[in-house]
């Protein structure tokens, strides 16, 4: 069973040991108390499938209730210690606006303030040794004076504790045994990378969530357990794998962005079965969309995030956290999306959106501001009376009309035509944004398979590939709870990326060798907590760059010790890949390393391998509806079909529309639709459009 | 707008994202510390006259304008009919490229169908090019170093590897440069490429239509901000500290209704030492400025910046001639801002901040030469700190963040990691945020010293530390800089070189920003925050604020 709580709905998805969906669900969430609407899915979902507690051997959670505390500001209150000198690592931060031309800009709220941040005497330098000893006898007077602070959780963040975290331990026991019930985050256990700035952020970020979620995590055990659970539950952590309730007790701040992550993990799953190696996720929801690049079937992963951004959607305005996760880019590109015009009569999409209060339009709950769903409606491809199964009823003409006001009279369109000018505008954004991140990434988007899913994605995923270059795109099943079923394709794993400079010409093998088994056992044992008899497989990357770069290349290192042998393999991996990239290499430049990370993950569940149908054919719709075509502007008509209507092998050609219960898939006249033995959905573009 | 305009501003979202994907190629691959720590480049698509379409938003402001000449000039200088595809052009001369030595711009033509379109240019700051390297102290621009005039890079896709031989060999970091320039052509060939390719997808055979679609619009919206300020000339005088006098520099500010002008007539003379600014650059940070406050909506191009014109008699310090010496202009470069928001402020006061920090302090510092016989450790390090900005009109200025450029600061895990210095402070200076309604930003203290018995040489050349940035309508002056080395007497000077001796601590203070507003209209209850924080102390609360606390 899996649960995903997200901020508007619950999902549950309950799978059997071969991978085929039993049962689905969307319960509201219950702010309150999360684990209620939790426990309300998981009762329905084994009614529906028929299955008792007994059945099942396994629960994987998500949830964004540690992302919302850092969103909302309900975390405890945290103080930081820093060494003496250094009061101001978080004011100073890397000294930068995050907007060229804004006169006007905010810094982010940061969560500690300079009247909750404090010194204590000792130093480490950056190869780990003591400069001076740690000021153990003005520890009472700190601990008096974080009591004074009212000060419930405390980030240490001493220089170089990645390097030597002898100074953070100790502070941590003295701390502790002034005050018992003060909760403590050590940078070096949260992210041990060098980088102050950055590390005193995560660990502040995961001191404010601590007490809450340990709080959450053991009521949520609790009563699962008093349910009739039997088995231990498993977090799910926004590096794509899963985790014990007694790490994300401890390392909360891994829990954050898990859900997106869950998304990613199923389109992997999908890109293995269906054997594709290059392949772009898309999920796109009612508030934004979510791009992130599938490599070897694996997700691409980052190691720095950003939280509590004071301009949502701008880069380099929030506060980094750095923990591995599934790199993505999120745009303010969602069906609530509010559409407008500005000065110079441009038309702009987001990033406010109207969310699910008061939401588009159409939906009659008090938006009065033209949205991206507003615009498909206008456009003919969300069919009224089966949105929503139904149960949601659409006003077409209050969305034109809103359409006409806002967008079209004030650059002379009508409402269609606004609403086609809309689509065309927040397209354009989610493609742009998709090839600027895999440029970032240095690859390329073109050739890539696209896997569409969530509530708008599957109704936006051609006209967004046509603009990217996309040729083919694949819907899954039951595209609406996407995150939660990639939940149950995740393996149980632990990540830890940890600095310590060298250079390849003259590395220490020996050293590094025993840095790398010590990094790996460290993870292993936090595995094996969770997956106590599964064999465990071992990642190991090093992170390098030419001397004199600032951008590094993660470069997979063998999974076992080093020889020096492998030093001249290793220079050719890195090259390669450099040459990939930045088309080519700079010769006889020495290669450093700045930080080494370790995975280990349990075995993933078996495969379904993917065949398709011999038979094939058109199938034909008793319905058509009329819509303003993508592709040329022009009024047609679409065949509608119900998707539990179409057979494996069915051909559908374009321009099409796809009903389901939670979503619609558009079928571009530039596109071809054909249905798999799984169900999927797969979309090619036609060579010559025949429109 | 019409189905065609929506298509038309589809294309330029697109170029739009294309130049920002130029520019974040050309960031990660680049060797240059400045370049992959500051962002200093400039990537942009042009149309067949050598208008600017889009131009990426990056880390420093210095390319704004420098570019939409720089490629008109060089397109000029060589016959449209002899360019073919896969050719690339590029120069450093800086009263070209970008105001010194180290800015190289590469444009390359870009076909489509057979025929030309359009072009793509980049510029990035390449380490060393020679001479005396980075610092003021050349007495004219053949002692800066390297300069190469117009010429062809690349062939038909054949770099000219003489070239590449040339600027390697008269360089101290040749394989950074090299590293650099490989860069640039990358960058240069990916915008062609994409542009390629949107012309391709979205059928269109020409840039015309789109070219008029940006140039137009984006002058009508700035034309449109520009017609709702009062029309006049404002002027401002701006005392700096020069390289061992203190100078003037003047400007005049002209609101016309569809134009602005800017005249630095009156300003210093050329000075001996390399902190002259040519035009291009003293106008690429003056623009800025004015178009954060005048239309910061409208993204850069021929359009936006075509009514903005800025103008300087020949051989002043704002508009210096070959050969005068020009490796340092940015120290002056970025009081520009400072200099014509003293002119703005008095047409527009509620909409523009106090003078701040402003010149960016940092602080590149090296082995000495006798390390290398010696065999201690050698590095090179670039670090740049920044002080407050300006108090803004309802907002407190930005504690240690830098403004006019868009620079990041060091992080001390890093450099400490890589170079054999030790930092003991880095801390926010209580105080040094002038007073005012609200409040001008805070400067820093940094103390630092080399961890072993060695010395270390550093290279100055920072402003405002003989005059700090003044406040504005009642607001008082942030604190100046300051820079001292323990167990000497005297303070060390904004310019110049310096030795810091074995044991000896480096103490590096950054300005505060000025203060906007009479400080006794300030909000007690900020106020007292501030006092709390350690923003500001009891006393100066008292002095400053007329706190009776």
């Amino acid at each position: 069973m899996a649960i995903d709580i997200g901020g508007t709905f619950t999902d549950t998805v309950l799978m059997d040991g071969a991978a085929q969906i039993l049962a689905t669900t969307k319960t509201p969430t219950t702010p309150e108390q999360p684990t209620i609407g939790a426990l309300e899915g998981a009762r329905r979902v084994l009614r529906d499938a028929g299955a008792a507690w007994s059945n099942v051997v396994g629960l994987i959670h998500g949830t964004t209730l540690a992302t919302n505390a850092l969103i909302e500001r309900r975390g405890a209150e945290v103080a930081a210690i820093t060494p003496q000198g250094f009061r101001d690592i978080l004011e100073i931060g890397y000294e930068r606006r995050y907007s060229q031309y804004a006169i006007n800009l905010a810094k982010p709220d940061l969560i500690v303030p300079r009247t909750r941040s404090f010194t204590i005497g000792g130093r480490i330098d950056a190869q780990g040794r003591e400069r001076e000893p740690l000021a153990e006898d003005d520890v009472k007077a700190l601990s008096a004076s974080l009591a004074d602070a009212g000060v419930e959780a405390v980030a240490i963040c001493l220089l170089h504790a990645y390097a030597n975290p002898a100074h953070e331990l100790r502070l941590r026991d003295l701390l502790s045994a002034e005050a018992p019930d003060l909760v403590v985050s050590l940078s070096h256990e949260v992210s041990p990378e060098a980088r102050e700035f950055d590390r005193l952020c995560t660990t502040i970020a995961n001191a404010y969530v601590q007490p809450l979620m340990a709080g959450y995590l053991a009521d949520f055990e609790q009563r699962f357990a008093g349910e009739g659970l039997q088995r231990p539950i498993l977090m799910m952590t926004a590096g794509g794998g899963m985790t014990t309730i007694e790490t994300a007790s401890r390392l909360p701040i891994r829990l954050v962005e898990s859900g997106p992550a869950g998304g990613a993990i199923l389109a992997a799953r999908i890109a293995q079965e269906a054997g594709e190696r290059q392949v772009l996720s898309f999920d796109m929801g009612g508030t934004t969309a979510k791009l992130s690049l599938i490599e070897d079937f694996r997700p691409q992963t980052a190691r720095k995030f950003e939280i509590s951004r004071a301009e949502r959607f701008i880069k380099g305005s929030g506060m980094p956290v750095r923990i591995p996760v599934i790199e993505m880019i999120e745009i303010g590109a969602g069906g609530g999306s509010i559409a407008s015009v500005d000065r110079l009569g441009r038309v702009r999409v987001g990033p406010h959106s109207a969310g699910s209060e008061p939401g588009p339009v159409a939906f009659g709950k008090g938006g009065d501001q033209p949205t991206v769903t507003d615009a498909d409606i206008a456009l003919g491809f969300i069919v009224p009376d089966r949105f929503a199964e139904g149960r949601l009823e659409i006003d077409v003409d209050a969305a034109m009309a809103a359409l006409l006001e806002s967008v079209g009279d004030r650059i002379g369109l009508d409402a269609v035509h606004a609403g086609f000018a809309v689509s065309e505008i927040v397209d354009e954004n989610m493609a742009s944004a998709g090839r600027m991140h895999a440029v970032e990434s240095g690859k390329d988007i073109g050739e890539r398979l696209m896997i569409a899913f969530g509530g708008n994605g599957p109704l936006h995923a051609t006209r967004v590939a046509r603009r990217a270059g996309v040729r083919r795109i694949l819907i899954p099943r039951d595209p609406g709870v996407g995150s939660a079923v990639g939940f149950l394709f995740a393996p149980v794993s632990f990540e830890i990326v940890q600095s310590r400079y060298a250079t390849l010409e003259d590395l220490d093998i020996g050293a590094i060798n025993r840095f790398l088994a010590e990094t790996c056992s460290a993870a292993e044992a936090i595995v094996r907590m969770g997956a106590p008899s599964s064999p465990l497989r071992q990642r190991r990357v090093g992170f390098m760059r030419y001397h004199g770069q600032g951008h590094e290349i993660e470069t997979e290192l063998p999974a076992r010790d080093l020889r020096v042998s492998d030093i001249d393999g290793l220079r050719d991996a890195f090259e390669r890949e450099y040459a990939r990239q930045f088309r080519r290499v700079v010769p006889g430049m020495r290669i450093e390393i700045l930080n080494w990370g370790v995975s280990v993950s349990s075995a993933e569940p078996e495969l379904n391998a993917r065949s398709n149908a011999d038979r094939a054919g058109f199938a034909t719709a008793s319905e058509t509806r009329r819509i303003l075509c993508d592709v040329t502007g022009r009024r047609r008509d679409a065949d509608l079909f119900d998707r539990a209507g179409l057979r494996a092998g069915d051909r559908v050609a374009g321009p099409a529309l796809i009903v389901e219960p939670q979503t619609t898939t558009l079928v571009s006249a530039d596109f071809e639709a054909r249905i798999d033995d799984a169900g999927s959905i797969w979309l090619s573009r036609v060579e010559e459009e025949t429109a | 707008m019409t189905k065609t305009d929506t298509r038309l501003q589809v294309m330029w979202d697109r170029l739009l994202a294309v130049v920002e994907e130029q520019g974040q190629a050309l960031i990660r691959a680049a060797f240059s510390p400045i370049v992959r720590e500051c962002g200093d480049i400039s990537a942009g698509i042009f149309d067949v006259e050598g208008r600017m379409l889009a131009q990426a938003v990056t880390g420093t402001p210095g390319h704004i304008n420098t570019m939409a000449e720089a490629v008109k000039t060089l397109r000029a200088r060589f016959p449209l009919e002899e360019m073919t595809s896969g050719d690339i052009y590029m120069t450093n001369d800086p009263w070209i490229a970008s105001g010194h030595l180290n800015d190289f711009l590469l444009m390359m033509p870009v076909f489509f169908q057979g025929r030309l379109v359009g072009f793509t240019a980049c510029t990035s700051h390449l380490a060393d090019l020679g001479g005396l390297g980075m610092g003021p102290e050349g007495s004219d621009i053949y002692d800066e170093g390297l300069l190469i005039p117009p010429c062809k890079l690349v062939d038909e896709g054949e770099v000219n590897a003489l070239l590449v031989e040339i600027v390697k060999a008269n360089s101290r970091e040749p394989i950074g440069n090299e590293g650099d320039i490989y860069a640039l052509i990358a960058c240069c060939e990916a915008g062609a490429d994409r542009l390629v390719r949107m012309m391709d997808e979205f059928g269109i055979r020409d840039l015309n239509a789109l070219s008029e679609h940006i140039v137009e619009t984006s002058r009508r919206g700035t034309i449109d901000a520009i017609s709702a300020l009062p029309k006049g000339t404002w002027r401002n005088v701006l005392k700096v500290d020069g390289y061992d006098a203190e100078i003037e520099l003047h400007a005049a500010l002209t609101i016309e209704d569809d134009h602005i002008l800017l005249d630095f007539e009156g300003s210093a003379e050329c000075l001996s030492k390399g902190v002259n600014v040519p035009l291009n650059y003293a106008a690429a940070y003056s623009v800025f400025a004015l178009r954060c406050i005048i239309g910061p909506d409208t993204p850069n191009n021929a359009g936006s910046l075509e009514p903005f014109r800025v103008t300087a008699p020949k051989g002043c310090i704002l508009n210096a001639q070959s050969p005068s010496p020009v490796a340092m202009r940015h120290a002056l470069g970025q009081m520009t801002p400072d200099l014509v928001y003293g002119c703005l402020s008095q047409v527009a006061p509620e909409l523009v901040p106090a003078e701040g920090a402003s010149c960016m302090y940092d602080l590149p510092m090296r082995h000495v030469a006798e390390a290398v016989e010696r065999g201690d450790p050698q590095f090179a390090l670039e670090l740049v700190f920044n002080g407050g900005t300006g108090a803004r009109p309802q907002l407190d200025g930005l504690s240690a963040t830098a403004f006019p450029s868009g620079v990041w600061g060091s992080q001390i895990e890093t450099t400490e990691a890589v170079a054999p210095v030790m930092f003991d402070r880095r801390e926010l200076r209580p105080d040094s945020g002038g007073a005012g309604r609200t409040r001008g930003g805070l400067g820093q203290r940094i103390e630092m010293r080399a961890v072993d018995d060695q010395d270390v040489m550093v290279f100055l050349s920072v402003e405002r530390i003989r005059n700090p940035a003044k406040g504005r309508l009642g607001g008082l002056a942030g604190a100046p800089g300051r820079i001292r080395v323990t167990g000497r007497d005297h303070d060390v000077p904004g310019k110049g070189e310096l030795r810091v001796k074995a044991g000896e601590r480096l103490i590096f203070e950054t300005p505060g920003g000025g203060g906007f507003g009479d400080p006794k209209e300030r909000d007690p209850e900020r106020l007292a925050q501030d006092i709390e924080a350690g923003l500001v102390t009891p006393q100066a609360a008292k002095r400053d604020y007329g706190s009776q606390s």
